[in-house]
């Protein structure tokens, strides 16, 4: 079915096709349309999903876990200061184990407070347990939320799964998309028959109760296992929905890498705009190419240390801003994952995009000129940089 | 993928008048019709008067870019008085169009331009609102002149995608779709090109 929408109509459909049991709804910019739709499916009787509005994102997701816990499917969906607001419950969702479904549309954390796309607010949540998986369009936030319930549900993983795609530039674009059939749907996601649920009645249990030092560290392991064995899973659920929807996910997508000398590494919507800079430069001769990290956590590194082997040198692009005067998060990690390597390309960081800053393909194309710069001198220059924001003569 | 096949518009409006609504019409309608499409709004703060732009590229295979639009082959400007804050020309390819709604005609409104040599078009969208739709909401009006001048789809054809898309968006006040067809007929016979 080829249709007209926007990444938050796309994930509402994507959700009323699931049909899930529960939706903690708080509204946030610029996420707010997903619960807003969803509303509309509720009261149109077009699913049986109890929403739960709430006074808050700290409430929303509370009534997510406590929907989890209890055996049922939860969904929420949020951005920004209302993912900050769940930043606690975030923790006790993964380390119960519980695979709720979150959709975040990325904006940028205050302040100043700013109602535009950056990742600042899930990069924050990065270390909180949850797998985080990002769009780079509305084909893939519509995509990427139906994966996420077979990946977190599996018994291996039981972990919850975060979404993520760029507020407004995803969001709020109307493009087109291929949507499944809602019966082809149903099956891939499957019913949801977790082993162990607050109300069995055979084995009563509680959920999040205080663990003592003697067992705390073994759960913790268990839990980072889980998010190990993840990196499996969402490359077999991969599999799965390329064959009812004919296209293919990785960890990353490798976008004209095979022979690549420079290459970008980035997340999100403005991996479509590089390709277009990648497109051109290779039209002039340029072997440029592009990763685009699509799963961020687990984080895919020794899969990105295999593809970025061969290149010269790489700009990681950062669209968020980690304050660790080293450089943001993607960077670290990708830096991180390839120092095994016996021959390490030229690598620096530029931070890019906050809070909605725009980025244009002739923006790319000045990133592949300092890489080519780079690869010839072998001078870096700063590793660790920022880049479209104005000096103080143009902003005085 | 090539600039060249794809018309990029970009939309200047005050927030309320409709400019994103009828973005994303296009937007729908063009798909309908086959094509590639990107409908987006650009937001600052959330307040009716605002000055708000909006964006769409129609293109014959999926475009990727998701840059905001700076070299754009129309610009359609909804409320004449943004002539005097925004620089609505900025970036217009000079083979493309600006279409303002004025009662002016484009002779009258030239020197508003800050020099602007290529083509100026005008429509009363105003007018032709109030007299079909009883009130004043110009974006029905600058859809049809934009799709007029543009070319970018067939009228015939538009006139009837678009009677589709009102059934759906209208479904609860089906009272409102002959006004909006009515508007978009008369629209697309008035737009003045000079």
């Amino acid at each position: 079915m080829n249709h007209r929408l926007s990444g938050n109509e796309a994930v509402a459909y994507a959700m009323k096709q699931i049909n899930p049991d529960v939706m903690g709804a708080f509204p946030i910019t610029p996420s707010t349309e997903i619960p807003e739709y969803f509303a509309g499916y509720v009261a149109d009787g077009e699913v049986n999903t109890e929403y739960v509005t709430v006074e808050s994102e700290h409430s929303s997701m509370s009534v997510c876990i406590a929907a989890q816990a209890a055996g049922a499917r939860a969904v929420s969906a949020t951005s920004s200061c209302g993912l900050a607001l769940m930043y606690e419950l975030l923790y006790v969702a993964a380390s119960c184990r519980l695979p709720i479904t979150l959709a975040c549309v990325n904006r940028a954390l205050s302040g100043p407070i700013n109602i535009n796309a950056d990742h600042s607010d899930s990069m924050g949540a990065r270390d909180s347990g949850w797998i985080q998986i990002y769009a780079e369009n509305n084909q893939e936030a519509y995509d990427n939320f139906l994966m996420a319930m077979p990946i977190g549900e599996t018994p291996s993983v039981r972990l919850p799964v975060m979404t993520c795609m760029d507020g407004f530039i995803t969001s709020h674009a109307v493009e087109n998309i291929e949507l499944l059939e809602t019966d082809v749907v149903r099956k891939f996601i499957g019913e949801y028959h977790p082993e162990h649920y607050l109300l069995k009645k055979e084995n009563p249990l509680a959920v999040g109760p205080y663990d003592v030092s003697p067992y705390y560290m073994e759960h913790k392991m268990l839990q980072a296992e889980a998010m190990k064995a993840a990196k499996a899973r969402i490359l077999e659920v991969a599999a799965e929905f390329e064959k009812i929807s004919g296209r293919s996910y990785g960890l990353f997508e490798e976008y004209r890498m095979e022979d690549a000398e420079l290459a970008l590494v980035l997340i999100g919507s403005t991996a479509g705009t590089a390709k277009a800079a990648v497109d051109k430069l290779r039209d002039d001769g340029v072997k440029a190419g592009l990763i685009k990290v699509r799963v961020f956590r687990p984080f895919p590194g020794e899969e990105l240390a295999r593809a970025l082997a061969g290149t010269k040198a790489i700009a990681v692009m950062d669209k968020s801003e980690g304050f660790s005067a080293a450089g943001g998060p993607l960077f670290a990690e990708t830096r991180s994952a390839l120092y095994d390597l016996n021959q390490r390309p030229y690598m620096v960081n530029i931070v890019y995009g906050l809070g909605g800053r725009d980025v244009k393909v002739e923006d790319i194309e000045k990133v592949f000129d300092r890489l080519a710069d780079i690869a010839v001198t072998g001078e870096t220059g700063p590793v660790y940089s920022h880049m479209g924001q104005r000096s103080k003569e143009e902003t005085a | 993928m090539a600039i060249n096949d794809m018309v990029e518009i970009r939309w200047h409006g005050r927030g309320g008048q409709g400019a994103k609504m009828a973005c994303m019409l296009l937007a729908d309608v063009a798909g309908l019709q086959g094509k590639f499409v990107q409908g987006f709004p650009e937001y600052g703060p959330e307040r009716m008067g605002a000055p708000i732009t909006a964006y769409n590229r129609i293109s014959e295979k999926r475009c990727t870019v998701h840059s905001n639009i700076y070299y754009p082959d129309y610009v359609v400007v909804v409320d004449e008085s943004l002539l005097d804050s925004v620089n609505v020309t900025g970036g217009l390819k000079e083979d493309g169009a600006i279409i303002i709604n004025t009662p002016l005609s484009p002779q009258e409104m030239r020197p508003r331009l800050q020099g602007w040599t290529g083509k100026v078009c005008t429509i009363d969208a105003r007018r032709i609102s109030e007299e079909n739709l009883g009130k004043n909401i110009p974006n029905t009006p600058m859809l049809a002149a934009a799709v007029k001048v543009s070319g970018v789809l067939e009228t015939e054809r538009f006139l009837a995608d678009i009677e589709e898309s009102f059934k759906h968006k209208f479904a609860s006040k089906p009272q409102v779709i002959e006004g909006n067809m009515a508007t978009l007929i008369k629209s697309l016979e008035e737009v003045q090109e000079g």
